[in-house]
């Protein structure tokens, strides 16, 4: 990690770039690689901030990828406060909260000058459908120039302002994103002698069921 | 025809100092000597066929090392490795560019069926779906060994080609296709997914 702590380096990137808020997105998992969550319209101000800025110097993208959010619902008790037959009371009823669902890229800096990272940052679409889109920050990194295609192929987040944005994996025609949680892989599953699992459901779809046996087999097996 | 010599008159006569042949066993012999493989590798099965033909062990002692960097100049075409979707309609390119008589042996898990990447979205589950196999070798990848006996077994079918009846090799039958169609690019997955003509997976019936 830098010498500095996520919480310095976003109270400098915020101060240097007005306007700009910053999250921080907290990892409790044993790696404790907390992330920026930078907003979308100055993601690439603070990106340059963090790429000049004497003490961070974060000149290396080693590494760019996508993350898919479905859309969920999280149910919970919420205890709300009624009148029941005249008389207010605390009634425990279950709500359902909404989260839309958003697709991230989450990019790993470190620094070559300074031999310290990753900083992680992150930035989050308005939503998985038309608003998938990111600013590039292949200006700011040019080895991220590949892997934001990649990920434009396979979770399908367009970068504006990349300056060659194509499928880079799978080929042109495609019009999927694979990695997206809710894609469905085509369907040849004409030939499983092993099926397990998914496999074996999607298998029996295309499985001739076996045929009626009349115990004429049993006779032929005794036989020999 | 070797049909019509009697194997032990045969013997007999080489015992004497008299060779005797035919022309299929001739011919034959001369192309089962000397197989030129395509010289193409898709994965890791690339890497033992180097070693296959590399000095240890040495697939020129069977008359296979000239490895041709044209599909022209071609009898063999080992698929060695896993065919990405994206790369199968090349792999069916280089086949049909290849002059008869030609051969596929299928080296490696990936090739037969797609191997651990079979459930994947972007590997197609064996070339054998749009293009003749002659000899599988299962394996992950399979040992040289595993490639020379593949080698000899090819050996042993062309060895075993007859030249004119009905059940005559395939190159020298008009009626059998030399090129099959390459498939093409669609939104979702190759177009069409396997070619039923070549194609044609044993039936399983479980309930």
């Amino acid at each position: 990690m830098t010498v500095e702590s996520l919480e310095q380096i976003k109270a400098r990137a915020e101060a240097a770039v007005p306007g700009s808020e910053i999250d921080i997105v907290p990892n409790p998992g044993p790696s404790q690689q907390s992330s920026l969550l930078i907003d979308n319209e100055h993601a690439l101000a603070v990106a340059r901030f963090l790429r000049i800025d004497p003490a961070l110097r974060l000149d290396f993208c080693s590494n760019a990828t996508g993350v898919d959010w479905l859309d969920r619902t999280v149910k919970k008790t919420v205890k709300v406060k009624k009148v029941i037959d005249g008389v207010e009371k605390e009634v425990a009823e279950p709500q359902e909260e909404f989260f839309p669902g958003y697709l991230e890229a989450v990019y790993h800096l470190y620094s070559m000058t300074h031999k310290h990272g990753p900083v992680v940052i992150r930035m989050r679409t308005a939503d998985r459908a038309d608003g998938a889109h990111l600013p590039s920050l292949t200006p700011i990194w040019r080895s991220a120039e590949f892997q934001e295609r990649e990920i434009f192929d396979l979770y399908g987040i367009r970068f504006d302002g990349h300056p060659d944005l194509r499928r880079i994996l799978m080929w042109d025609e495609f019009v999927d994103h694979p990695m997206r949680k809710d894609y469905r892989e085509p369907d040849d599953y004409e030939y499983e002698p092993t099926p397990h699992d998914d496999v074996l459901e999607k298998a029996k779809q295309l499985y001739s069921p076996r045929p009626q046996l009349d115990g004429a087999e049993n006779i032929t097996a005794q036989q020999q | 025809m070797s049909g019509q010599i009697d194997e032990g008159l045969r013997s007999e006569l080489q015992r004497q100092g008299i060779w005797v042949t035919s022309m299929q066993d001739l011919y034959n012999w001369g192309r089962r000597s000397s197989i030129w493989p395509l010289q193409f590798g898709l994965a890791c099965c690339a890497i033992e066929m180097i070693a296959t033909a590399a000095s240890r062990y040495d697939l020129a002692r069977f008359g296979g090392e000239i490895f041709r960097p044209s599909p022209r100049q071609a009898d063999l075409m080992i698929v060695a490795g896993t065919v990405t979707k994206k790369m199968a309609p090349q792999i069916v390119r280089l086949y049909n560019q290849m002059p008869d008589p030609k051969y596929v042996i299928s080296m490696g898990a990936c090739a037969i069926s797609g191997g651990p990447f079979k459930q994947g979205y972007n590997v197609l589950k064996g070339i054998d779906r749009y293009i003749p196999v002659d000899v599988y070798i299962p394996g992950c990848p399979p040992r040289p060994e595993a490639l020379l006996h593949a080698f000899m077994e090819l050996q042993r079918k062309i060895d075993d080609q007859k030249l004119t009846g009905t059940d005559r090799a395939e190159h020298l039958n008009a009626a059998q296709p030399s090129e099959f169609p390459v498939p093409a690019f669609g939104a979702h997955d190759l177009e069409p997914a396997a070619n039923p003509d070549v194609f044609d997976p044993p039936k399983i019936e479980r309930t």
